[in-house]
């Protein structure tokens, strides 16, 4: 019989094939020393079919997997026994090509994983990068990412909202919100050029500053934004429907929420008030009033009323910065990392250099590592850049809340029946760019 | 390629045929029905699987296309919008979903990254998806706007609309054969692209 | 639905009059006040904690694989540390071959709200093994799968370690390895045609194919390969 043979020792919950060939069926249900306990028949089952299990696959791709996720799906009838998730069919490299580009050349890449949410991460990046070079922003600067990272928030939410409705079934308030969605892809579009994939920062500033008019449009959507958000919950807070689908689906309790790593809206839907934001501020989010809401049951329709108190409260947040936008320059004075304008590297002899030292080799930050953690739609997003001091970072590591919020879904769906396992799956908000990197 | 003349012309348009008003008009009405009710399978994966969304949302709505009804089994589809990036492990699937929808089919690659690799020249993403399955249209941008998409649909539309019925080749299955003279081994491939294609030698740029 | 639970909100245990948490400005590139649970592991475990530094206001441990399982459960379960929170593991291989291949193990405390960093350090030339903390975080699964596929080092006691990102038949090693070329081993053409053979529907694992009565349904050609001894995941 040919051996195969294994470089690593890993402790299947399977022993293998017996002595037929087939696969060795795993009982469901051990004792601690691991023999099989008679499980209850499900009642209003018809005793033969009781006992037979099915596997089924979802996805790659699927409507209704939100993105190129594969779930198996071990269903004892409609109910799902075991799941198994698969992942990695957007697997791009993100980490490799990071080690091979200098800091600002990352930004681009840093849109395309989380492309829900690019301007956020975007910030995040550069917060991270910006601690590893030593380097401190502006007053504006700093004004102007919170705005950013708080329309990157409410673009996140909004996507998760409408596709959320539409996988239990609801299909209007998708287009109400993506409708929403538009009047902040024409503001960021004004700032930046660019409607989905950013690269809104620099190390040390921004890409541009914001333009005329961008004010009284932001204030404009502020003022209109809450009468949607209303609107889509009116339809569906007290919906019997929406209600009878999402509670008590895929609870956690706050402990296994925790020891699963859960982060974001996941965790604090389970009670635990742990927000990025409030406990490891950045960009001086201490000084902005704001609640972070905090669930109580941990299920899909806490998680449903947190995201939308969130946009709520992205929008006080916007408020507030909006009031606050002081004058004065958006980029830090350092010709390390910004560049000199061009009208001056065409002219002065040391623009010039420095342009050139910038443009062709990049700026070097001095050896050493950052883990910079932001507050992103999905959970704690942070970005662990190791440098050696040169113009490229020896190791880019995106810790993705997405990915670890994934891992719980196996815990969450045991139990629930298969339509259960497409409303838990949205109410996660995954993004795949984000999981498979 | 295809070096050597083809003996028969299988695209006739020729007044000499045989084709007449009544043919001419069928393919005008077949054709006219395809384009104007192109059912979609979104094989979204990435970025402009987002935008696709939005260009099916209220501002661009694709239902003035016939498109809004979106097919998500490939059985029931015509064009497979590949919106995204599609790395080595997702490959097989695009291949086994374009082979599962029936004929006629087209293809509209959107985006950068799945008609060229995009920005992920690296290990993990195929470098175009006309690698894997016949493309027809290739919409540009890294994500191509909705308009951009949009032009991209009108134009597969317009290649629709040119079709013939005549024409036995348009819906061929095509799959490499290795007895065809134009069929090129990947080996000999590798050889040829020696100093631009990829590189165990990664001769490129220091990049 | 589960069992009532008081509500944890953070910064409980530091007490009414802790200072408040404010953005860091001005980090100092090495030097600054440490975490004090590295003071705390050093009087604890003594040798096992070989180094401790603190880089941009981070508190780095490095510890000896041998111990680390003891330590991450010290930290978790002692309520003076409580690191309740595994944010992330993940792996560093430097350019400079000298430099040995560093385990990272970000951990939070979130009533205490702390960050701390461990790190094991391991030797390249030998093979790459620590053990796991799956024991005592769940979240750590994914995570070290990860680290396994694009590193190539085993998690001791992780219940199920195979790639994740990449296919499980991948051929060309662990893409996140210095010696690994950012475009592959492979050329493109036999990049592509070894992503194609892979035949999707194969790709079930020895936990899923153990479902019973599937096995009948299972086509031929996969009956065939499995009876001949092949396991999915290697």
């Amino acid at each position: 019989m040919p051996t195969t043979k294994r470089t690593v020792e890993v402790e299947l919950s399977t022993t293998g094939l017996d002595a037929q060939g087939r696969p060795v069926r795993v009982p469901l249900v051990t004792d601690d020393r691991g023999n099989a306990v008679a499980m209850e028949a499900p009642e209003a089952m018809e005793p033969d079919l009781a006992g037979e299990h099915m596997l089924i696959n979802i996805g790659p791709q699927h409507p209704a997997t939100h993105g190129v996720l594969r779930l198996v799906l071990e269903l004892d009838g409609e109910t799902v026994v075991r799941c198994i998730p698969h992942i990695g069919y957007l697997h791009c490299g993100f980490e490799k090509i990071g080690e091979y580009r200098q800091y600002n050349q990352i930004i681009p890449w840093t849109d395309r994983e989380d492309y829900l949410n690019s301007p956020g991460n975007n910030v995040a990046f550069v917060l991270g990068a910006e601690r590893l070079f030593g380097i401190e922003i502006t007053e504006r600067c700093t004004v102007l990412r919170v705005i950013a990272m708080e329309l990157s928030r409410i673009i996140s939410h909004l996507v998760w909202w409408g596709t959320t409705c539409i996988d239990i079934g609801a299909f209007t308030p998708f287009l109400w919100l993506f409708q929403e969605r538009e009047r902040v892809y024409e503001l960021i579009e004004m700032w930046i050029g660019a409607r989905l994939t950013t690269s809104l920062t620099r190390v040390g500033g921004m890409g541009a500053d914001i333009p005329d008019g961008f004010m009284d449009k932001l204030t404009g959507f502020v003022k209109s934004f809450p009468k949607t958000i209303d609107e889509a919950e009116r339809m569906l807070s007290k919906n019997a429907v929406w209600v009878g689908r999402t509670v008590g689906l895929g609870a956690m309790s706050a402990d296994e929420a925790m020891n699963y790593g859960l982060s974001g809206p996941m965790l604090r839907a389970s009670g635990v008030a742990y927000d990025v934001r409030r406990d490891f501020p950045y960009l001086d989010y201490e000084t902005y009033d704001f609640d972070v809401p905090v669930g109580t049951s941990g299920d899909v329709y806490d998680r449903y009323l947190v995201r939308v108190e969130e946009l709520r409260q992205s929008v006080r947040i916007l408020e507030q910065a909006i009031r606050r936008l002081p004058d004065g320059p958006v980029n830090v004075d350092d010709h390390r990392v910004i560049l000199p304008p061009k009208s001056k590297a065409t002219s002065d002899m040391e623009s010039m250099i420095h342009h050139f030292k910038q443009v062709m080799e990049g700026p070097r930050p001095p050896a050493g590592e950052c883990y910079v953690a932001v507050e992103s739609p999905k959970g704690e997003k942070g970005y662990y850049m190791v440098s050696d001091g040169t113009s490229k970072p020896v190791r880019w590591r995106i810790r993705p809340p997405s990915f670890v919020n994934l891992s719980a879904i196996p815990k969450m769906v045991e139990g629930h029946l298969l339509s259960d396992v497409i409303a838990i799956n949205a109410s996660i908000d995954i993004v795949m760019g984000e999981i498979d990197r | 390629m295809g070096l050597t003349p083809r003996p028969e012309s299988t695209v006739s348009y020729n007044p000499a045929s045989q084709e007449g008003w009544v043919a001419t008009k069928l393919d005008f009405l077949v054709n006219w029905a395809r384009a104007s009710s192109l059912w979609p399978m979104p094989f979204g994966t990435a970025c402009c699987a987002i935008e696709f969304m939005a260009s099916a949302a209220s501002d661009f709505d694709l239902a003035r296309f016939g498109m809004e009804r979106m097919s998500f089994s490939p059985r029931q589809a015509d064009v497979l919008i590949c919106a995204g990036r599609v790395p080595f492990k997702l490959a097989p699937v695009l291949r086994r979903i374009w082979q599962q929808m029936p004929q006629p089919k087209w293809a509209i690659s959107m985006g950068a990254c799945a008609s060229s690799g995009g920005m992920f020249d690296n290990y993990a993403v195929v470098q175009g998806i006309d690698t894997i399955i016949p493309v027809d249209v290739y919409v540009p941008g890294c994500p191509p706007r909705p308009e951009g998409l949009i032009y991209g649909i009108m134009l597969l539309q317009e290649k629709v609309k040119k079709e013939r019925a005549a024409d036995k080749t348009l819906r061929n299955e095509m799959e490499p054969d290795p007895k065809s003279q134009l069929y090129i081994p990947p080996s000999l491939i590798d050889e040829l692209s020696e100093p631009f294609g990829n590189s165990v030698h990664q001769t490129r740029s220091g990049l | 639905m589960s069992a009532p639970f008081t509500p944890l909100v953070a910064g409980s245990a530091l007490g009414a009059g802790a200072p408040s948490p404010a953005t860091p400005h001005h980090v100092a590139l090495a030097g600054g006040d440490a975490n004090p649970s590295a003071a705390a592991l050093q009087a604890r475990f003594g040798d096992a904690v070989r180094r401790v530094h603190v880089v941009r206001g981070e508190t780095n441990v490095v510890v000896a694989d041998a111990s680390l399982l003891d330590i991450v459960r010290w930290l978790h379960d002692d309520p003076s540390q409580q690191y309740e929170y595994l944010s992330d593991v993940t792996a560093v291989e430097f350019r400079d071959p000298e430099q040995p291949i560093e385990v990272v193990w970000h951990l939070r405390s979130i009533v205490y709200r702390r960050f701390l960093r461990l790190k094991v350090e391991l030797t390249r030339g030998e093979p790459l093994a620590v053990s796991s903390v799956w024991d005592v975080y769940k979240g750590a699964d994914w995570l070290e799968r990860e680290c396994y596929d694009m590193f190539g080092i085993a998690f001791r006691g992780h219940p199920d370690l195979r790639r994740i990102l990449m296919w499980e038949g991948y051929r060309e090693g662990f893409p996140l390895r210095k010696d690994f070329p950012l475009r592959g081993r492979f050329s493109r053409s036999e990049q592509l045609r070894q992503a194609l053979a892979a035949n999707p529907e194969a790709r079930y694992s020895m936990e899923e194919l153990s479902i019973a009565d599937a096995f009948e349904d299972l086509p031929q050609e996969m009956r065939r390969r499995l009876s001949g001894g092949e396991q999915a995941g290697e």
